[in-house]
Formats: C-alpha cells, structure tokens, sequence
C-alpha cells in the first residue's frame, strides 16, 4: 500500500504579479502510489495544471519537498530533471502538442531519439506504442494535421508511452475531444493503468473521477478533501 | 545510396532539412547573403593571387641573378675577386659594373644620375636600346636612361656632360621599371675606359657584379658556391639572390591578397548577422515546439544540436553554391581588372574558393549559435505556455 512513487509535502507555488501574490499551490501535501490511477479536479485556476507541471518536473516549487520516486527535484539541474522526464514520465496535453514538422511514428519515435535508442528498434517500437494507443499502422507516415483530433491524441498517447515510463501525467486529455472518443482515451488510460503505469489526469469532468481510485481535489490551490 | 538512408534514418538530420524547407524564401534569402559574402572573399582572394601572379611573371626574368657586392668593410671587387667569380659554374654571365651617382648636363640644364661603366655587350644583356644603338668600346658616346631622356628631352645625337667631359647620346633605353643591381632609367651608360678616364681618382676595382645563374633552381647553390670560393678566409663579398626580393614581393602581395579577403570578409559577416536574424526568428517561432521537446526528454544538448545542424546544413549548402558562383566571379574580375584570365587557372586560386567555402561554413555555424543556445535554455514550462 504505501509505495510512494509521488510524493508532495507542503509544496506551495507563489507567483508576484506587480504588488499582488499568488498562491498557485499553498502547502499541498499529499502522496500517490505506484499503481495508483488519480484524478485531480477544481475549478479553473485553482491550481491543477501547476501541480501537474510539477510532478512531470517542468516546474519547481517554491516552497516545499516533490520527490520522484524517492528523489527531490529541487537538487537536480536542467540535465538531470530531463533526464527524469525522459525516463520515468510520458505527458499528454490537452493541445495534443504534437511536432508538425514529423510524422505521427516520427512523432512516436522522437522520445527514443532523445534516449538514444537505434534507429531499427526505435520504429518497431514506436509500432508497437501504435499499436498499443488503438492506432490503425496506416496512419503512421501521416502528418499531426492530416489527423482527427482523437488520432493526434492516441499519437501523443503512444508518443508518451514510447519510453515505457512508470508515471503517466495527463492534463485535461479529453478537453477537445467528443464524448465518445474521450471515452475511449480514458478507457485506453485505464488499461494502461491496469498494466502497472501509474496514471495523473487533469480533468473537469466529474464523470471521469469514476476511472480513478484516487481523487485530488483542488480550490485556490489548496487540497480540499485528501485521498482516498 | 547508403548515405542517403543513414541521413534520413537520423532524425536530427532529418529534422534539420524539414524545417529548412518549412520556410523556403526565408532560407532563400539567409543563403544568398552567404554565397555573396564566399563569393565575395574568394574573388577577392583570386584577384590578389592573380596579381601576384602577373607580377611575378614580369619579374621572372631577375629571379635567376646574384648580386655580389664587397662586404662591409671592403672597398670594391677587385680583378682578382672578379676572375673567381668568373670560374664559378652553372653561371650564365658575369657583368662588372662600375657605378657612381653624379651631375648629368644637357644644354646648361643639371640633374643626377647614375653613371655606369659597363662593356657594350654586358649593357645588352642588361637593358634594350628602345632607339639608336649601343656605343663602341672606348669611344666618348653613351646611352642614357628613359627618365633622364625624358627630363632633358635628349635624342639620339644629343651631347651630355659628365665632369666637364662630352659625351655624344647613341642611344636611348626604353622605360625598365626596377632592377637589381643597377637602376636603368636614371642611368649613363659609357664603356668602362672612359668611365676610369674622368673618375680616375675612383679606387680600383668595380663597386658590384652581376651575376645571371644559368637555372633558377641553382641560385642557391651557386650563391653558397661564391660565398665558399671568396668568403674562405674573411667576409669580402656579400652575395644578394634577388630571389629572395622576389620572396618579400610575395609576401607583400599575399597581404593584399588578405586585405581583400577582409573586404570581401564584411559581406560575410553581414551574411552571418542574416543568419542570426533568420535563426532566431525560427527559435521564436518554434518556441512551443520547443517546450514540447524538452516536455518528452529532449536535452539542452539535443536541443543545441537540432538548431546548430540547421546552421550548418544552411552554411554547407550556401558555401558550395558560392564556390561553384566564385569560379565564374573570379574569372571576371580578373577579366575587368587584369584584362586577362590566364592567371585565373593557376591551381592556387583554388585554394582561396576552398578557404571561401569554409569561412561561409564557419560564418553560418557562428551566427547560428547565439539562437541555437537561446532555444537550449528556454524553461520547458515557458516554452509549451508560448502560443
Ligand atoms: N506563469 C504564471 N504567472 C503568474 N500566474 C500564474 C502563472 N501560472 C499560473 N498562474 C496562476 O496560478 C493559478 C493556477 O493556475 P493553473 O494553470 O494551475 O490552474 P488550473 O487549475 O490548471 O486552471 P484551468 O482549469 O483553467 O487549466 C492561476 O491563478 C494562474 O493565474
Ligand atoms: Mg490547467
């Protein structure tokens, strides 16, 4: 049970905008366990997205302990907090994010790229995510914007795997989609979930609490009802 | 072809080409200032190489003398000296030269010039007699010098003094340009006895010999050869290779060469300011991208090396068209500024195509480098918020 692999202890985000100060985070203490599927909710701007940020180390905190698997990102530099990107967190945005200047395989592959992994395993591989994500090998060769919205977001799902990292951190993955494929993301997050990936979502749909065994609940940056 | 593959199957190449090609005017436009600027630096360089050249050639015809003069502390070359000068092999011919500056008189008007006892054949063999014809031996004419002509306005007939004697112009020697040894244009030829006649007082012995060395490639060793023979005991010649002024005229012409290489070097660097301008446009452009790269593991190195190939890529590809444009712009400017274009295929010019070629490529990857550490170092967070 308790197998931390996130862990948060009185992390707060404070941003100075001329005389104001914002707490984007405000001593938000909580743990997520390897295995867990949670979602974070609240109202726009209370903070979900900056949380996240910070657990997929794109963000520092101002105050406070975030540790990854065991280790504190505040002691790492650029290289080494890449390094933990890289290797341990696969992020889906809910702009898709994709490079249109490559493929949607490219796009899968580009990961790997940056871990160095050989060309010839990097595209079996970046196959197998397809595969994996619900995508016909068709679509491979094609461009992010010869894609609907729900390929480009099971493209980025599979890009995201590409690494096999422990930690999934999705934000809002279903915003611009439909329902029904929205569902069908989700339903995708779940399986991998179910594999053993610990699975973040960002998300406004109360619906989608109902995947997660673990709920975070966010207002003015403070965590109103703890896990569980 | 192999390379072909291996190219596209790396990403970062791959990468690299794509977003080249994403905005084709613009990297239109980056590449031309880089051809002007190695189209430029190598005309300029062939130019200079091309002077030198012509130069060189004009002044092929002293390259081969030697010119002994009597070492510090001697007066002249004696008869003695001069008889082994004369035994010395590989030589062509050895002219002693009697020599004094002094005032030339031409119809109550005065001027200096050089006054040179030389026999009628060795005169021959050192300058042409443009009108009229050589004096004989022991007789009172002279032949005199272009500028000296053209001072008093003499012809051939005319009569000049030297130290209250007569001399009768039998000839006029066309324009010479420098020399070694002796300085034609300014000069009064007359046979060596009438020379000892009015400078009797002078010591005996001549003031310098020249020396015509058979095969440019022996000057060397002809030069040590002298110098063994008449240096055995003490220095009493010193022996000057004109070869050597021919080196030192190299070099001057190698620094113009450089000079203008450095002009043509400012619309490289105005090229490369282009470069940064068209690169940083691009990291600005490309900043989301960028953030999502950094977002799904990509390293500042990563990073540095995508925008860096960009760079290079662009450089490579703009400095060879430049060099092949280079070939045509070296053969005109050497057209309208030599009139000519046989220096033009001399195999060093080539070289300053390749040193053309390389400085755009270094330009390019300079220029590049500023936007390329700039994406490297964005914040990943700042950079996905970018819109
Ligand atoms: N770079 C920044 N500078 C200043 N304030 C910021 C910055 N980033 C976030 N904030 C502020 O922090 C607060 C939390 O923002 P955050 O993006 O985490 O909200 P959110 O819960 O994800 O909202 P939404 O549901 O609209 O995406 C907001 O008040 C926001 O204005
Ligand atoms: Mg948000």
């Amino acid at each position: 049970m308790s197998d931390p692999i996130v862990e948060l202890q009185n992390v707060t985000k404070k941003y100075i905008l001329g005389s104001n100060e914002i707490y984007a985070l405000n001593k938000v203490t909580l743990s997520i366990n390897k295995g867990d599927f949670a979602t974070i909710m609240g109202p726009s701007g209370s903070g979900k997205s900056t949380l996240l940020n910070m657990v997929g180390c794109l963000d520092l905190p101002t105050e406070g302990i975030v540790k990854i698997n065991g280790i504190d990102i505040s002691t790492l530099d650029d290289d080494e907090l890449t390094a933990i990107r890289r290797n341990n967190i696969g992020f889906i945005f809910q702009q898709f994010n994709l490079i249109q200047a490559l493929t949607a395989i490219e796009n899968v592959e580009m990961p790997m790229i940056f871990n160095n992994a050989p060309a010839d395993l990097r595209r079996e591989k970046a196959l197998l995510m397809f595969a994996r994500a619900n995508l016909e090998p068709e679509y491979a060769d094609h461009k992010p914007n010869e894609l609907s919205g729900g390929q480009q977001q099971r493209v980025a799902i599979a890009r995201a795997l590409a690494n096999d990292p422990p930690i999934i951190l999705a934000d809002e993955p279903t915003g611009n989609l439909d329902t029904k494929t929205g569902k069908s993301v989700m339903d995708l997050l779940s399986d991998l979930n179910a594999k053993g990936t610990t699975v973040i979502v960002v998300t406004h749909d109360q619906k989608l609490a109902e995947y997660s065994n673990m709920n975070i609940r966010l207002r003015d940056g403070e965590v109103c009802h703890g896990p569980g | 072809m192999d390379l072909a593959k291996s190219l596209r199957s790396n990403m970062y190449v791959e990468l690299a080409r794509r977003n080249l090609t994403r905005h084709t005017v613009r990297t239109a436009l980056a590449a031309i200032g880089i051809i002007i600027g190695v189209i430029a630096i190598s005309s300029m360089g062939i130019l200079g190489n091309s002077l030198k050249l012509s130069v060189s050639e004009s002044l092929g015809d002293v390259g081969n003398e030697l010119i002994v003069y009597p070492a510090y502390g001697e007066e002249t070359i004696t008869e003695k000296q001069l008889g082994q000068l004369e035994k010395v092999s590989g030589v062509e011919y050895v002219i002693p030269v009697l020599a004094s500056t002094g005032k030339v008189e031409y119809k109550g008007e005065a001027t200096y010039g050089n006054i040179y006892g030389i026999e009628k054949d060795n005169v021959l063999q050192l300058v042409e007699v443009e009108d009229g014809k050589i004096f004989r031996a022991g007789s009172s004419d002279c032949v005199v010098g272009a500028n000296l002509v053209k001072h008093f306005g003499i012809k051939v007939g005319g009569k000049i003094t030297l130290k209250d004697s007569q001399f009768r112009v039998v000839g006029i020697l066309g324009e010479a340009g420098f020399g070694f040894g002796i300085s034609p244009d300014q000069a009064v030829f007359i046979s060596p006895q009438a020379y000892e006649k009015i400078y009797e007082d002078q010591a005996d012995g001549y003031n310098n010999v020249i020396m015509k060395v058979k095969s440019v490639d022996d000057v060397e060793i002809v030069k040590t050869a002298i110098e063994d023979r008449l240096n055995k005991r003490e220095e009493v010649v010193h022996v000057l290779a004109t070869n050597s002024i021919l080196d030192s005229i190299d070099d001057i012409f190698n620094s113009i060469s450089l000079f203008l290489m450095g002009i043509g070097s400012i619309s490289l660097l105005v090229a490369g300011v282009s470069i940064l301008n068209v690169m940083l446009m691009s990291t600005m452009e490309r900043t989301k991208e960028i953030g999502i790269m950094k977002a799904v593991g990509a390293s500042r190195k990563d990073v540095l090396k995508m925008f860096m190939l960009e760079a290079l890529f662009l450089g490579i590809a703009a400095s060879l068209i430049g060099g092949v444009l280079s070939l045509g712009g070296g053969f005109v400017v050497n057209i309208l500024i030599l009139k000519e274009s046989s220096y033009f295929f001399a195999p060093s010019n080539f070289l300053y195509i390749i040193a053309g070629v390389l400085f755009g490529i270094v330009t390019s990857l300079v220029g590049g480098m500023y936007p390329a550490w700039k994406a490297a170092n964005m914040r990943p967070l700042d950079a996905l918020r970018y819109e």
